[in-house]
């Protein structure tokens, strides 16, 4: 008998009678997630929020943020002017591992936890936004969910290959419990979120 | 990798030497306990969460025979090649295969505490190849040539200082450094170097969805993300138990798994691993080794929902005080001195024993294990299986004499008083275990017996 035959034999001898699944339901909610509990956990984790009316907005304040000399690369048209490399030229993707800024898109945020989802298809390369010294994510303001339930019935049954929450920089505190930002990916994570409406609430807020 | 014979208590001995660092580690471990409060506490449907976590492993204990097979399935689907192993022995032999079918002898792999049960990296290294630990913590705990003594913190029993001259030794830093920031620098530059250049990446499993046939990893550093991203070959090791029914079930535990390990809301980086990239592979390899024997005890089988968060062992009164170490097993604390002895009943007999059953752990579990009533059981199984040290026997059989006679039992309570007053020093030595790391109690004057037939019906 094979291990996997052998092993499904002795599972299917020794579990316990079946038992019901629970209710998720009971987690659901019709609230919108709020935007500034959003900015607050994400703040406490390290991650840098901007609220942005435009494209160009975000364009200029990472110009500002990290200036000239660096290696900037994005998927996203609105960046063309700004990115230093086009991600459509790279011959392997360990071309990537001195890329200083990835300018990504995120479908939303999740309000509990400052985490951002974020699948391939907006990384081109799986590698990206963790080979990346430094993380800027682009949200729509109405992309925020208030907890995971929400998050998951969000993503439903959505078909990627590889899909990702990113809170926050990468992080250890594996030496006597000192926290140090910049363990092995981004040293940084700002997340710009977009409001096509600079006088809404949400905006102003 | 140092095997030992000593049990818990000795290990504890020796851990309990330094007590400055005892403090240090017992203090360290109990903030961690007060973090995990504080963020439980700040979602009011917390307990609900608990125990919609435990009944969803329930129902995957009880229908794991149909999860496996459809999670296998769904995975070969997404061009997933799975693959299962009864034991250590067979789990090793296949990375080892899958290594050598990629042609290199170097591997770079993540946190995984499976692969610590299955002594990988000491198989590969007898075999010729090469494992670098990507974690910090471990690989820390790599360079040391130690064991990780914590699942969570690997190398929460080292300070700065030891670790700064690890580094220095090993990675060329200059002597004397011991500046945390310098020093996960250090680590930072020293392994980009190496996820640029491995071809094989091996990662752990925090979760299996078998509804869609992919597997999540968590990690706060990026070094699971880095190493198979970068990599031609992800092998991804799982335990038969790590299987969720519905990718929406993972909302119910990536809520838990974090805030009950270190208080953040959720890790870094909770990557969903589907299908492999264009042209490269991952392979799934599926581990029993011992698994479905524990499912088969009744009382013991909930030990196989834990999430591997380590709540039980940062509130631990005893694994805060006495180290991981101690433990002698690759999950070490309160969940691992259950989960230890369904693989070898004689090596671990001796650690359900290390607890004072206070229920702190059960406490704290997210998905709800008793943990400390299974400690309680398996010291019953194990006594009655002839696994109990002959002092503890002994020692057993005195108390069963002499509790079954009340003269004995007054006589006995009379001799204890009158020695612990008058010759303090038949106890208070090397010879009696209670007390080292403790002084012995004032004797009361009187038993409540004598006090009660004195004072008992004057009112």
């Amino acid at each position: 008998m094979s291990s996997r035959e052998s092993i499904l034999a002795a599972v299917k001898a020794n579990q316990p009678d079946s038992t019901a699944l629970p209710d998720l339901s009971l987690f659901g909610t019709t609230e919108q997630g709020s935007l500034q509990k959003f900015a607050e956990v994400l703040g406490a984790i390290g991650g840098k929020i901007f609220h942005v009316s435009s494209y160009d907005e975000i364009a200029q304040t990472i110009s500002l943020q990290y200036g000239d000399g660096v290696k900037i690369v994005s998927p996203l048209k609105e960046f063309k002017e700004l990115r230093t490399e086009n991600l459509d030229d790279l011959t392997s993707i360990h071309d990537l591992h001195d890329v200083d800024v990835a300018i990504l898109k995120a479908h939303f945020g999740v309000a509990e936890n400052g985490a951002v989802w974020i699948t391939e298809n907006e990384m081109v390369h799986r590698v990206l936004p963790f080979v990346t010294q430094h993380l800027a994510i682009v949200i729509d303001a109405k992309a925020i969910v208030p907890t995971m339930h929400q998050a998951y019935d969000k993503i439903s049954n959505a078909v990627y290959g590889f899909g990702a929450f990113i809170a926050g920089p990468s992080k250890t505190a594996d030496i006597e419990q000192s926290l140090v930002i910049g363990a092995h990916g981004p040293r940084s994570m700002a997340v710009f979120v977009l409001n096509d409406n600079p006088y809404s609430a949400e905006a102003i807020k | 990798m140092e095997q030992t014979t000593k049990d818990h208590a000795e290990l504890a001995q020796e851990f309990n030497r330094d007590e400055d660092r005892v403090d240090w580690h017992d203090e360290t471990l109990w903030f961690i306990r007060a973090k995990r409060d504080k963020a439980a506490h700040n979602i009011p449907e917390w307990e609900t969460l608990r125990e919609t976590a435990s009944q969803i492993k329930n129902n995957v204990l009880s229908n794991l025979h149909n999860y496996l097979q459809q999670f296998e399935q769904n995975a070969i689907a997404n061009g997933v090649e799975v693959h299962w192993a009864a034991d250590a022995a067979e789990h090793n032999q296949i990375v080892h295969r899958l290594i050598n079918e990629a042609n290199v002898v170097r591997m770079v792999k993540s946190k995984s505490m499976l692969t610590e049960e299955c002594g990988l990296n000491e198989y590969l290294a007898k075999n010729g190849i090469e494992v670098i630990d990507s974690d910090l913590g471990e690989r820390i705990v790599q360079l040391a040539e130690e064991p990780p003594s914590h699942i969570v913190l690997p190398c929460i029993h080292k300070k700065k200082e030891e670790i700064g001259e690890i580094f220095h030794k090993h990675l060329g830093i200059e002597a004397g450094i011991s500046d945390p920031q310098f020093l996960t620098e250090t680590a930072r530059q020293h392994l980009r170097e190496v996820f640029l250049t491995r071809k094989v990446a091996l990662t752990g499993v925090n979760f299996a969805i078998a509804e869609t046939g992919e597997f999540v990893v968590c990690t706060n550093e990026g070094n699971a993300d880095m190493g198979a991203h970068l990599a031609e070959v992800h092998i991804a090791s799982m335990g038969i138990e790590k299987l969720l029914p519905e990718r929406k079930h993972l909302g119910v535990f990536l809520r838990l798994l974090t805030r009950s390990a270190t208080g953040q809301p959720i890790t870094t980086y909770s990557s969903h691993f589907k299908k492999p990239r264009e042209g490269k592979k991952i392979h799934i390899i599926i581990v029993d080794n011992g698994r479905t024997v524990q499912l088969g005890r009744k009382d013991f089988r909930n030990s196989l929902k834990c999430i591997r968060c380590a709540a039980c062992m940062n509130t631990c009164p005893v694994y805060r005080r006495s180290g991981g170490h101690s433990y002698h097993t690759a999950v070490a604390g309160p969940i691992g001195s259950i989960l230890a002895p369904n693989l070898d009943m004689e090596k671990y007999a001796d650690l359900p024993f290390a607890s004072t059953l206070c229920g702190s752990c059960s406490n704290v579990c997210p998905v709800k294990i008793h943990i400390h009533d299974q400690l309680y059981k398996w010291r019953q199984v194990l006594v009655k299986a002839g696994y109990a040290p002959a002092a503890k026997k002994a020692g057993m059989q005195a108390m069963t004499w002499t509790l079954s006679s009340p003269a004995l039992y007054h006589m006995a309570g009379k001799a204890g008083r009158w020695v612990l007053k008058h010759a303090p020093f038949a106890v208070n030595n090397k010879l009696n275990p209670w007390f080292k790391q403790r002084d012995m109690p004032t004797p009361p004057e009187q038993s409540f017996g004598e006090w009660y037939k004195q004072n008992g019906k004057k009112k």
